[in-house]
């Protein structure tokens, strides 16, 4: 079982990478929402 | 069901089975061990993150050419997928060449085209946040994104063409390069996991950046009323 830890730890890094990146693109499209809904909203209120 | 959770369901579940074959239905190399298993991880992460420049490439000359938005769209998004793909290709090398090498990195060719290639797309990314005109920011980036691609045959060629560190090519190398057939299953079916992996970033990616391109458009037009 040499080296087991590496190879998770290559595993772990991997994975963690990905999922924080899914996370971040969940994170700007839903703050984007929130943009464009508060632009929605300001040029209702201007017409 | 949402069309978006099952493909999310399927790709984890892809990603899932590859993780279990690379662990368990792989042979352990005789030379290495156990440690060989991050090749799975490693190359497949490699495979896709070239194949995610390719279409950012792909996006950036049909930008050049015809100036539509969504290929700027699908441009960026997929240099950024690539770009996270590489990012693991980078961490992941250095913890499996710690035990077998003896050193976490060296500057060969192979790992300097390919930390090259990242500072390249990390350039692209950064260039796109100083231009602030919409159209004059699609070309600049689809300029320098055609102009990063260079570097996509030398990572590939690099162990082909010097003697390096790294170790020489297991596929498409010439009469001594091959793998154990299970081990070529795995890492093949472990890279058609890592595709539906990056489809499922691409389009998530490519979502938001129209979304970006919508709100820019209805922001020009607000202050030009």
């Amino acid at each position: 079982m040499k080296n087991l830890n590496s190879v998770f730890a290559a595993y772990m890094v991997g994975w963690a990478v990905f999922f924080v990146y899914y996370i971040s693109i969940a994170r700007r499209t839903s703050a984007l929402r929130d943009d464009i809904e508060r632009l929605k909203n300001s040029l209702t209120r201007g017409k | 069901m949402k069309k978006s959770v099952l493909s999310a369901m399927v790709v984890l579940l892809l990603l899932g089975t590859a993780a279990y074959a690379a662990f368990f239905v792989a042979p352990t190399d005789a030379r290495q061990g156990l440690i060989y298993r991050i090749l799975f991880l490693h190359v497949a992460s490699a495979w896709t993150g070239l194949t995610s420049f390719f279409i950012c490439f792909i996006a950036n000359l049909l930008y050049v050419l015809r100036r539509q938005p969504r290929w700027d769209w699908l441009g960026v998004s997929a240099g950024e997928t690539g770009l996270v793909f590489t990012t693991v290709v980078l961490l992941t090398g250095p913890i499996w060449a710690h035990p077998v090498w003896g050193i976490w990195w060296t500057w060969d060719a192979r790992l300097t085209s390919t930390f090259v290639l990242w500072l390249l797309y990390v350039s692209y990314l950064l260039l796109r946040t100083l231009v602030e005109e919409p159209e004059r920011r699609a070309l600049l980036s689809a300029l320098f994104g055609i102009f990063a691609f260079i570097d996509v045959p030398l990572v590939f060629g690099s162990i082909r063409w010097w003697r390096t560190q790294h170790p020489q090519p297991i596929i498409m190398g010439g009469p001594d390069s091959r793998l154990d057939p299970t081990m070529y299953k795995v890492l093949f079916f472990t890279w058609f996991a890592m595709l539906g992996l990056m489809t499922l970033l691409l389009r998530q990616r490519y979502r938001l950046e129209a979304m970006r391109g919508d709100l820019e458009m209805i922001q020009r037009e607000s202050e030009a009323a």
